[in-house]
């Protein structure tokens, strides 16, 4: 990370990002990306919710 | 945990299509994914083939290349006409049918038109061409507006004086409203698109149930989301209790995210907007601000363009998709005239169009 960009990482991509629509960001951190911009970070707590969620229907 | 996985988890999809399958409803229950990615996600992993036949996924007007009508590309190419300019645009808009061509043909002729994965190369391309003027096009929903909002930000702050845009952005709520009202349209509940949802909010989505007595859902992208937000949406028809669920718990909020909603707000202010199929909807689109109007492409370089209708498009029924009165597969030029090789409409054009979803993998 430095100033309004970071490195991400999908797959074997690597590609420097825009995180400046984003607070509080820390390295290992998921993040939605768009257009070359992270949109959203992906919340680890609520992600477990999900799919406690799911697993409690199924 | 990656996200991703998880979601995916085979015995659980299949035993949510057996759980949705249990459910009772009368009649056929339509519901309308809006988003032109939850179309190709439902199709890319066999979900379709998981649900029962009485219920019926629409496409709907979320595949922002469709919605763009033909005499906003007109004026793109107009513009990639006149010497100097540099088109910047994403590369899926570069076959979109205008009235009669495509920047595609355009750039055969000789224009300058380079396609680009984010606004920021354009940024790029303006710097190392100071003699020309770039005009990067605009188009997308509010997961792509704070990102060209920030682009313009920044190309202020470098006092970028060979940069424009010329923008399409369009609302997706706006959208939805106007279909309510259209007697064509029949639809049962929304699965609503999880990226914009991230910038707006579940909130935005709350006059649809209030005011239309119709279900919404906001839906992560992997097949367990989807048959969750689908299993959720027909609970709320058989219940009669429509409301707006938020099943991206992991990326969605009600408020969504403020900053990005304060870009768009600063750079952008709401206009009246024409969409493909649909017409001009009040509110729907974002123009850019007065105080940044030294990047407007149409400020800086309005244009008239005069209507014309080209006879090969005549038989497209694309706006009829759009709105999911009619299946693709309904058109009359649907894999025997319009193909991905050669479009006749939007929807095939983009690898998020409904048709070429459909062309790909029925």
């Amino acid at each position: 990370m430095e100033g309004d960009f970071a490195v991400a990482e999908s797959g074997r991509l690597r590609r420097r990002i825009n995180i400046q629509m984003l607070s509080n960001l820390k390295i290992g951190d998921y993040v939605v990306v768009h257009a070359g911009f992270a949109i959203e970070k992906i919340d680890p707590r609520r992600a477990r919710q999900n799919l406690r969620l799911i697993h409690e229907i199924y | 945990m990656k996200y991703i996985d998880e979601f995916r988890n085979k015995r659980l999809v299949s035993e949510a299509s057996r759980k949705i399958r249990t459910i009772k409803v009368s009649g056929p229950i339509n519901i309308m994914e809006v988003c032109g990615t939850h179309t190709m996600s439902f199709f890319k992993f066999g979900l379709t083939k998981l649900l029962p036949e009485r219920f019926r996924l629409i496409s709907g007007p979320g595949c922002p290349v469709c919605v763009s009508g033909p005499d906003y590309i007109d004026k793109a190419i107009a513009y990639s006409k006149m010497k100097g300019v540099i088109i910047a645009t994403f590369s899926d808009m570069l076959r979109v049918p205008g009235s009669s061509l495509t920047l595609e043909r355009q750039r055969c002729e000789g224009a300058d038109i380079r396609s680009v994965y984010s606004p920021l190369e354009a940024v790029k391309i303006a710097q190392d061409n100071p003699q020309d003027k770039v005009i990067f096009l605009g188009v997308g929903f509010e997961t792509t507006a704070p990102v060209v909002g920030l682009t313009i930000l920044e190309a202020k702050k470098m006092k970028l004086e060979n940069l424009l845009f010329f923008s399409s952005l369009k609302l997706i709520p706006p959208a939805m409203g106007c279909l309510l009202k259209d007697r064509q349209v029949n639809i049962q509940g929304f699965l609503c698109p999880g990226h914009v949802s991230s910038i707006i909010g579940t909130i935005e989505y709350e006059f649809i149930p209030r005011h239309h007595r119709i279900g919404c859902c906001v839906c992560g992208f992997e097949p367990l989301d989807m048959m969750q937000g689908i299993n959720n949406l027909l609970e709320q028809i058989v219940t009669g209790r429509p409301r707006v669920s938020n099943q991206y718990l992991r990326l969605v909020r009600r408020q969504g995210n403020k900053r990005a909603q304060r870009i768009i707000e600063a750079v952008f202010t709401k206009r009246d907007s024409t969409w493909r199929g649909m017409g001009r909807i009040a509110d729907s689109g974002l123009k850019i601000r007065k105080r940044f109007s030294d990047f407007d492409a149409e400020v800086i370089m309005p244009l008239k363009i005069k209507e014309k209708r080209d006879l090969r498009y005549s038989q497209c029924r694309c706006p009829d998709v759009l709105k999911g009165i009619l299946r693709p597969s309904d058109c009359p030029l649907f894999s025997r005239d319009c193909t991905p090789l050669s479009p006749y409409g939007p929807c095939m054009v983009s690898s998020e169009g409904a048709c070429n979803v459909y062309y790909k993998y029925r």
